[in-house]
């Protein structure tokens, strides 16, 4: 079956952040989405430790480890861009003036309930980190995953079995597959990747996925 | 004359004793005051509950602390990390207690303390494991969790200037929790990279009035252990 790679599915993220956002993109697999940003659109990305108007890395031998990202690597600030402390920060998440989040995921349910920060393993070490303020806190919440694990299951459930981030926060799920809309009124196919078909989502995910595409 | 200038370090945190709570800035090292925190293992304080972002990044600053067996329990949001080796030792060893909280719930319950509110309700958590047992409201059609204020007896922060009343301004993402700490200890000492004559820092940029600083020490980036 036809499927994105990482790249792709970062182009395809992009391709739907809008001139003018604000936007925060989580650590690891989301942050490949800067990459992608259309050159034309002034968008502007927040990160959680107290910077907005964030720049690419830095050339090699100019990194200035006081000017990192969430995910502590070294970047840049773009003119224009600021720092705040914490507290500011997370009130731009908490207080909805963040339009776009994007964040990646261990399972989403149909609902649009997010499980991205423990396993719940006995032995695991638990951190949480921001992911809980940035689930509920943007307008926007979206996610950026593969759609079935290395086992072959589907990580959109009907109800997740990890530990929750949040409540009915995802709207958008991008994989590498199809794009699905969740919600309140449960999940829909937006968008299959070519060679891909609604009905082949519904076997994957074992999910009675709505769709308003041709099947 | 209010002179908050120590000569140095150990001077400047002589009184953190043991079984103290202590505040300490920082997001992995950027903002983590190295040479404070040198200053307090010196000391051979002992049971100390830490407030802080990470558990300790590489060997330095908060990871020397852990490593040294000084703390007792730490706050924090983002404890395992790929260079927190420190902690996931004592942690496994069962030498350290853990209490996780959500980055902008740590963030917001230490304004809470700093800004004398008796508690907040904070949407972020709610039901999740990190609520677990705690209060709710819905305000509004929204779902709340009560979370109390994190004070601490002392908050270690790293700034950029200062002057002898106390006038903060700060170095890019190494601010961070230094602000809010700050407001919320009893006593907060800040390592600052070099001292200002009164009048020199732009009063529309100060970041933390000196009212929140009881301490300074500066430090000159040379003499830095980054730059050692």
């Amino acid at each position: 079956m036809n499927r994105l790679d990482r790249d792709q599915m970062a182009a395809r993220v992009a391709r739907d952040i809008p001139e003018g956002a604000y936007v925060n993109l989580g650590i690891g697999l989301p942050t490949k989405v800067a990459n992608f940003l259309p050159a034309d659109r002034e968008i502007l990305l927040q990160s959680e430790n107290g910077l907005l108007g964030m720049g690419p890395a830095p050339a090699p031998g100019e990194e200035d480890w006081e000017l990192i990202n969430a995910g502590k690597q070294a970047v840049t600030l773009l003119p224009g861009g600021c720092y705040f402390h914490h507290g500011d920060s997370f009130a731009m998440m908490r207080g909805g003036h963040i339009d776009i989040c994007v964040l990646g995921a261990f399972q989403v349910s149909v609902k649009g309930d997010l499980a991205n920060w423990h396993t719940g393993g006995a032995d695991a070490i638990p951190a949480v980190g921001g992911a809980m303020d940035l689930a509920i806190g943007a307008k926007q919440t979206f996610v950026m995953m593969e759609l079935l694990t290395r086992q072959g299951q589907s990580k959109l459930v009907e109800a997740c079995t990890y530990p929750l981030t949040g409540i009915g926060c995802v709207s958008r799920i991008y994989t590498d597959l199809g794009v699905f809309a969740v919600g309140p009124d449960g999940a829909r196919v937006v968008e299959t990747v070519d060679g891909v078909s609604v009905d082949d989502l519904r076997t994957l995910t074992a999910l009675p996925l709505g769709s308003a595409l041709a099947v | 004359m209010i002179d908050k200038q120590f000569t140095d370090a150990h001077a400047a945190v002589a009184d953190i004793q043991d079984g103290a709570s202590v505040m300490i800035g920082g997001f992995g090292t950027a903002g983590m005051p190295d040479e404070l925190i040198d200053a307090l293992i010196a000391r051979d304080v002992r049971d100390v509950t830490v407030i802080s972002n990470n558990a300790g990044n590489g060997d330095t600053g908060l990871a020397a602390l852990v490593r040294e067996g000084r703390v007792r329990k730490i706050v924090c949001s983002f404890p395992r990390q790929a260079d927190s080796h420190h902690f996931d030792t004592a942690f496994r060893a069962g030498k350290i207690e853990l209490e996780l909280v959500p980055q902008g719930n740590l963030a917001a319950r230490i304004q809470a303390a700093g800004a004398g509110l008796g508690a907040i309700f904070t949407p972020t958590g709610y039901g999740t494991l990190l609520a677990d047992g705690k209060e709710t409201r819905t305000i509004d059609g929204r779902n709340y969790v009560l979370e109390y204020p994190i004070r601490a007896d002392f908050a270690l922060i790293k700034a950029l200037r200062g002057d002898r009343w106390g006038n903060l301004v700060f170095s890019k993402t190494a601010r961070n929790f230094g602000p809010i700490m700050a407001m919320a200890a009893t006593t907060t000492i800040a390592q600052i990279a070099e001292t200002v004559p009164l009048g020199a820092l732009d009063p529309e940029t100060v970041v933390t009035p000196g009212i929140f600083v009881q301490r300074i020490v500066a430090i000159p980036r040379a003499a830095a252990r980054s730059a050692a």
